[in-house]
């Protein structure tokens, strides 16, 4: 048994984590954050020309037939760097999506230029009635002539905004909640009918949601067989979730960095406040936290791209709800342990502490995860 | 025992009742329990109408314009209008230094200062905290030296709460480096406008200007300034810290924010039912109010026990605790009501004139910068680590 990386995977992580500390100060990371994107493109494009957008896509795509390892050697180093660009969204479960949907010229179409950066996509899963429940889907998309007509809302599209193509869930057939009867679409967000209403998230980004209304697409616009989505959502979304959980590891690695160092600069009663032995206790818990969360990051991106089973099911819902839960207890009491100034703008863990929260809020929190594992519950 | 109030308290409900039914101005109620932002004009118009109520002053003696209001028609009062949504008290003023005043100031002073913060002439900020001095409040350094007529100021105060509204600020100012921490301080009033005095935001992570810090550079401030005698500011201080106390714990507070969560659960959807049908989400919410009711009954009984006269003790420090974690508790769940809307922020439906179209909830917008706000709670007025210390020493002689 071995849980070091590899070599190459090792210079994997190094290389964006050299990329990230040269490029993504806190300083910077807050103007980019006030750009139109939310993000820099500068960043994206040195991103892509190291060839880290085309990590988990195969080779005659361009790719480095990367798994769920060197996804999350990746996502750590973005986390630590607080990095705001849509890497999961259009990457990730964008491009893992079209992958396991597409059919060979949709792939060619998109996901060569996903691999090599030069387009975005953004995911429309939710909605506002969905919570988290990705088969909670009542947009529908209607047959007509070859193509199909779309309408509905998709809720908090983050990288909605900016990307070059959308892909939105929609109902074929069935009732709210069926696996059955969902569809994958990808559209240009210049269509017709489709109309964004564009907002910064709290923790820095930026978002949409997505009003369709009598979108016309063609027959090609369909990913994957008509009604058969459901399935393949639930597979790449848990890819997703493996990804997030690593860049809440990074997130929190530096939350805890941060800590550490105040506790042992702050001085109150003639003493670093790291003396006193509350906060050294709630400094160790924060430490362990962080271990049961890289522990359940590791054994996510271990099932990322197994087959999917019940049991990558339950990994991947106890691993978000780990996560959800070592990352409120971070940010809360990483705030706590710091007072006033780690509630401040200036300084960057109130940023760390935002993102952590946040993190919980994208592709189903502790309680949905709960929830979700305790229905898949083995007997013994 | 008994529990229930008195003929007279329940009467005394009932006049609140009826003057909050006819005085509160709708929009600043509309305001308050969605969450908007109050602006200034707000907060004294507010004031104005409870003034000429004679309700505004309830910490002060009637000689001076106060009300002599009971430990339990001080609590219906919060129960009160933290459910008819009045804005919470800017307390510098009228329940900080105004005490402060009232028991160490000279004649003068209370002449002065006293009517102008009735009529909300003078608006009054908290210089207490510095970079170096936080929960360690008495090793502050911003210094006063005596030449003539004056003390002359320089230091930083910060976690200035409103002083962007300011025109008055008590402070906390070195005035022996000779002696222990303790002794050598002493208790300022300083106005605002005194050439020196700089005022820089502070902006916290919801994106809002709340706090400042307030830069002293060789301010001259009058002797008459002086509250008391000279190097025995620290019991000033420390009497005044009582009163910020009392009432950190927020239970009023508190079941606004959770009847506004029950309805924010029962407007939100979850498997196409209410989330508050939603079993684990309606257990949370029973946990939090239970944890309440608790809450809110040893608030009654401190209120009791105190209703000869005098302020609590450190038991209300263990309410402090208690009642801050139980608020944060229902910033967490409105927060986790909203699911994937906690991540947009759409500031602008924080404004009440705000007449777009909301982007879920009608009072989805504040709910997670109001989580993060809250955070707050658990750090000022004392952190809850050292109000922990307070009860360990007082009570439990550790």
């Amino acid at each position: 048994m071995d849980f070091r990386l590899n070599e190459e995977q090792q210079m994997l992580q190094d290389t964006v984590a050299r990329l990230v500390r040269g490029e993504y100060s806190f300083e910077k990371r807050l103007e980019f954050s006030e750009t139109d994107a939310g993000f820099s493109e500068a960043f994206w494009t040195q991103l892509s020309e190291l060839g880290l957008t085309a990590v988990p896509f195969a080779e005659e795509l361009g790719g480095f037939g990367g798994g769920g390892v060197e996804v999350q050697s990746v996502m750590t180093e973005l986390g630590r760097g607080l990095c705001l660009e849509p890497y999961m969204q259009s990457v990730i479960l964008g491009g893992g999506l079209i992958d396991h949907a597409g059919n060979d010229s949709q792939k060619e179409r998109w996901l060569t230029g996903i691999a090599s950066g030069e387009l975005k996509a953004a995911v429309a899963l939710q909605e506002p009635q969905s919570f988290y429940n990705l088969k909670d889907v009542a947009t529908r998309a209607e047959k007509s002539g070859d193509g199909y007509v779309l309408n509905g809302r998709k809720a908090v599209v983050i990288g909605g905004h900016c990307a070059d193509l959308i892909l939105v869930s929609a109902r074929t057939s069935g009732d709210s909640r069926d696996t059955d009867g969902i569809s994958l679409f990808a559209l240009s967000p210049e269509l017709a009918g489709v109309e964004r209403r564009t907002y910064p998230t709290i923790d820095g980004s930026k978002g949409c949601d997505i009003t369709l209304n009598n979108v016309e697409v063609g027959a090609d616009a369909l990913l994957g067989g008509e009604g058969g989505a459901g399935e393949i959502i639930e597979y790449q979304s848990g890819r997703a979730i493996a990804a997030v959980c690593a860049e809440a590891v990074g997130v929190m690695e530096m939350a805890n960095e941060l800590t550490l160092d105040y506790l042992k600069q702050r001085k109150q009663f003639g003493v670093p406040i790291g003396k006193f032995q509350v906060l050294q206790h709630r400094m160790v818990d924060m430490m362990s936290e962080l271990e049961q969360a890289r522990s359940m990051a590791i054994l996510a991106a271990s099932v990322a791209d197994a087959e999917q089973s019940d049991e990558r099911r339950r990994i991947l819902a106890a691993a978000k709800n780990v996560i959800g839960r070592s990352g409120q207890f971070i940010s809360e009491n990483g705030i706590q342990s710091h007072g006033g100034i780690g509630m401040t703008w200036e300084y960057n863990f109130a940023h760390y502490a935002k993102r952590l929260i946040m993190i919980n809020h994208q592709l189903g929190d502790d309680d949905f995860h709960l929830e979700r594992y305790a229905g898949l519950l083995q007997a013994s | 025992m008994n529990m229930n109030y008195t003929a007279e308290e329940l009467a005394f409900r009932n006049e609140v009742r009826a003057f909050l039914d006819e005085k509160l101005p709708a929009d600043i109620a509309a305001k308050v329990k969605g969450f908007r932002r109050l602006t200034k004009d707000d907060h004294l118009r507010w004031q104005k109408i409870l003034n000429a109520q004679g309700w505004y002053a309830t910490h002060w003696p009637e000689e001076y314009g106060g009300v002599k209001w009971t430990p339990v028609q001080k609590h219906i009062w919060d129960e009160e209008s933290c459910r008819y949504g009045v804005p919470r008290s800017i307390p510098f003023g009228v329940n900080m230094v105004a005490p402060v005043i009232i028991k160490f100031g000279n004649e003068e002073q209370k002449q002065r200062y006293l009517p102008r913060i009735l009529s909300g002439e003078d608006w009054w900020c908290q210089g207490y905290s510095e970079p170096g001095a936080g929960s360690d409040l008495a090793s502050l350094k911003t210094r006063a030296v005596r030449e003539g007529d004056h003390y002359i100021v320089n230091g930083q105060k910060t976690w200035t709460t409103l002083g962007q509204h300011a025109n008055m600020i008590f402070c906390l100012v070195r005035t022996n480096t000779e002696v222990k921490a303790q002794e050598g301080i002493s208790f300022l009033l300083i106005d605002m406008d005194t050439p020196g005095i700089t005022v820089r935001p502070i902006i916290t992570l919801d994106g809002e200007h709340e706090v400042n810090e307030v830069f002293f550079e060789d301010v001259k401030v009058p002797v008459e300034n002086l509250v008391g005698e000279e190097d025995k500011g620290w019991t000033y201080a420390k009497f005044l810290l009582t009163y910020e106390r009392t009432g950190l714990a927020g239970i009023g507070m508190s079941k606004a924010a959770l009847s506004h969560l029950k309805q924010l659960a029962s407007r939100r959807i979850k498997n196409g039912r209410p989330l508050i049908e939603d079993p684990s989400f309606s257990q949370r919410i029973a946990k939090v109010e239970i944890d309440l009711t608790a809450a809110a009954i040893s608030n009654l009984r401190i209120i009791a026990s105190v209703e000869g006269g005098g302020v609590p003790g450190a038991e209300s420090s263990m309410l402090k605790v208690k009642g801050t974690e139980i608020r944060q508790s229902i910033n967490d769940l409105a927060r986790r009501a909203i699911g994937p809307y906690a991540i947009p922020f759409v500031e602008e439906e924080l404004d009440y004139e705000y007449d777009g179209d909301f982007l879920s909830d009608e009072n989805a917008a504040p709910l997670t910068a109001q989580y993060f706000n809250n955070r707050k709670l658990s750090i000022f007025g004392g952190s809850n680590e050292i109000q922990k210390n307070i009860v360990s020493k007082m009570i439990l002689g550790l």
